[in-house]
């Protein structure tokens, strides 16, 4: 038996539901001497604003159990740099979509569909947002935008959209007006009512949803007495935020009409499996890529063979399942 | 290329007080290892789930055998020093740019290690040795003094007790011989980095310093592991380098410290 891989998100097909995590893959190049990226569903970039960030002081980084405090403080070259070199890249190693054989046979499951390109965004201001959002219409092989609503590290823009319902509509609007690709709002979950935001963004007109982002946390050196991290708190990634991000993804899920993209802590296909049944249409994997290169790959191998054992034809069955 | 492998055991031995000599078989890693480099070491124990970046000490393209020297500082340099002949360990590597041993073609070397920062001096010194050139090894050390015998060129020691060599820091021992390079190669801890940029700087003399930061992925994607430097970096588009990348081994004059 064959078994469907693909899914449907916003009406453009992922061969598999399966994608990287923004700023855990850079831009797909360093990985790509691990792997061949062109088995991914989607790659997700690094973020991106209009011009270069040199991001916070080091050390931004710190290791705590089954996870990782990190306040990198989104660094990026810019849009120029990140169109010239990163999505050319992307370009040139990503193969495009076949077109169906014959008449009506629809491409699905392996080898049809090409390799997606999410591009993650952020910004100081709305007009920053809006700045690099209407550069990267512009972009052909760009085939999602993901709106960084929720970095924990920027002191301005950034989280203060993210955790204000009526601003999360505005900027959402905003950037659905400008944008030529479908808009997936990445959402914090360092608020009171994640769904609340959620539907916020729904009603501004997103596309899709993407969660989770880090959770505000905070480490002490206990030898040096003092902050593990320069920027004092960072954003806790990784296998120890799993839990809260199933239970966030059930919650919006619930919420919305619209896809969401689940994330947060996924290690292995049960933990990808979890945000499938939670409601997620599509999962992104990202620390665990610090642990193992090919931790994405060991996803997808996994969910294939889970829909093998037990008889499961298409892995969309297995949306929301768990209600 | 890099690549992860999972390394084989040929012993690990315990050669100073909480410093450990691992010796690996690998696939790859060590036909391609340049002195300088480095490799992520990974933890058995997934709840520590970043790689500890540890530098090569030796390789030996044709047996393929990869040696590291590590002290132990914490959780995962406990458990790698707890390997046992014959047990796998997951590495990736080699990774960073390496000492540029052009560099010090017909000139006169030092290359300087202080504490832990010993163990990459080896196969520098090996190399350079090996090519013929005109090296000599300054090492510091607290008191206790590790891979000494190992070096196979002229050594000159600073012991911070003075139970041997210079007493002091490895700029003590060297003004004490009294004696010159054209290039500097250094790999130790910053404030002993800081003192050499400045020493080299004073003297206009080439100096190449092996830096250390925190990392997350090890291969450039993750932004963890910037130094700051004094141009726009060609990569980043800002004023800082990627240590794993761009680095370990930078310029003096390249970097702020
Ligand atoms: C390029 C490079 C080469 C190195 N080469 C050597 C070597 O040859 N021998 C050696 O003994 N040590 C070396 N170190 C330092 C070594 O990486 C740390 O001692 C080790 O990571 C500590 O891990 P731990 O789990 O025992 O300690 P913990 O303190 O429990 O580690 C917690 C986290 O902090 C990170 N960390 C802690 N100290 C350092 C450090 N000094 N530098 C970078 N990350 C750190 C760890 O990787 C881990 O992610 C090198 C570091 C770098 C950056
Ligand atoms: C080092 C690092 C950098 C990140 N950079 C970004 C970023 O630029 N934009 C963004 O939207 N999310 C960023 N994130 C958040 C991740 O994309 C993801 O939402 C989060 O880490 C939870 O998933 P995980 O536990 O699988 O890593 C970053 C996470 C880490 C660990
Ligand atoms: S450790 Fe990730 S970029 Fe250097």
């Amino acid at each position: 038996m064959t078994h469907n891989m693909s899914v449907d998100l916003c009406g453009v097909r992922l061969k598999n539901p399966v994608m990287t995590a923004s700023g855990t893959f850079g831009s797909g190049a360093e990985f790509s001497e691990f792997f061949d990226l062109n088995r991914l569903g989607a790659v997700v970039t690094k973020g991106v604003a209009s011009t270069p960030w040199e991001g916070n002081p080091t050390p931004r980084i710190c290791e705590t159990p089954s996870g990782m405090l990190n306040a990198i403080g989104l660094q990026n070259p810019g849009f120029e740099v990140f169109a010239g070199r990163d999505l050319k890249f992307l370009e040139e190693t990503l193969l495009p979509d076949e077109e169906p054989a014959e008449e009506g046979s629809l491409a699905l499951s392996s080898g049809m569909t090409g390799t997606k390109v999410v591009v993650n965004v952020c910004g100081h201001s709305e007009e920053e947002y809006l700045d690099c959002v209407e550069k990267l219409s512009g972009e052909r092989r760009v085939d999602f935008l993901e709106i960084n609503i929720s970095c924990p590290n920027v002191r301005e823009g950034g989280i203060a959209f993210g955790t204000d319902p009526k601003g999360v509509e505005r900027i959402t609007a905003a950037v659905r007006k400008a944008a030529r690709q479908p808009v997936i709002m990445k959402l914090s979950p360092n608020v009171t009512s994640i769904a609340e935001i959620a539907r916020a963004a729904e009603a501004g007109g997103a596309d899709a949803l993407s969660l989770i982002n880090t959770l505000t946390g905070m480490k002490i050196d206990v030898e040096r007495r003092t902050f593990a991290l320069a920027n004092r708190t960072g954003g806790l990634s990784g296998p120890a935020i799993h839990p809260v991000a199933v239970r966030m993804v059930y919650e919006c899920a619930k919420a919305v009409r619209i896809p969401v993209i689940g994330m947060g802590g996924i290690r292995t296909a049960e933990d990808a499996l979890e945000m499938i049944m939670a409601g997620a249409t599509a999962v992104s994997v990202g620390t665990v890529s610090f642990h193992d290169q090919r931790a994405a790959l060991g996803v997808i191998d996994g969910i294939e063979d889970y829909l093998e054992r037990h008889c499961v034809p298409d892995v969309r069955d297995l949306i929301g399942c768990v209600r | 290329m890099k690549y992860t492998e999972k390394a084989i055991v040929l012993e690990c031995d315990e050669i100073g007080t909480r410093i450990f000599s691992l010796r690996l078989r690998t696939e790859h890693i060590a036909a391609a290892a340049l002195p300088g480099q480095f490799v992520s070491v990974y933890a058995n124990d997934s709840a520590r789930l970043l790689p500890r970046p540890i530098s090569i000490c030796e390789a030996d393209p044709k047996s393929g055998v990869l040696r590291l020297v590590f002290r132990i500082a914490g959780q995962g340099t406990k458990e790698f020093s707890q390997l046992k002949p014959g047990e796998s360990v997951k590495i990736t590597g080699p990774l960073g740019n390496g000492f540029p041993v052009d560099a010090a073609r017909g000139k006169r070397v030092f290359a300087i290690g202080g504490g832990i920062g010993i163990p990459p001096m080896l196969e520098l010194s090996k190399r350079l040795t090996e090519d013929g050139q005109d090296v000599t090894a300054v090492l510091g050390f607290r008191d206790e003094l590790i891979l000494l015998e190992d070096f196979p060129c002229r050594t000159v020691i600073a012991t911070e007790d003075g139970s041997r060599g210079t007493k002091g820091n490895v700029l003590d021992a060297i003004r004490e011989i009294d004696l010159d390079a054209d290039v500097i190669y250094a790999c130790g801890p910053i404030p002993m980095l800081r003192a050499l940029k400045e020493y080299a700087s004073a003297r206009e003399t080439e100096c190449w310093l092996s830096m250390e930061e925190k990392m997350a992925c090890g291969i450039g994607a993750c932004l963890s592991c910037v130094c700051s430097s004094t141009k726009i970096d060609e990569h980043s588009r800002v004023r800082n380098k990627r240590v794993c990348t761009e680095g370990p081994v930078f310029l003096s004059t390249e970097i702020i410290l």
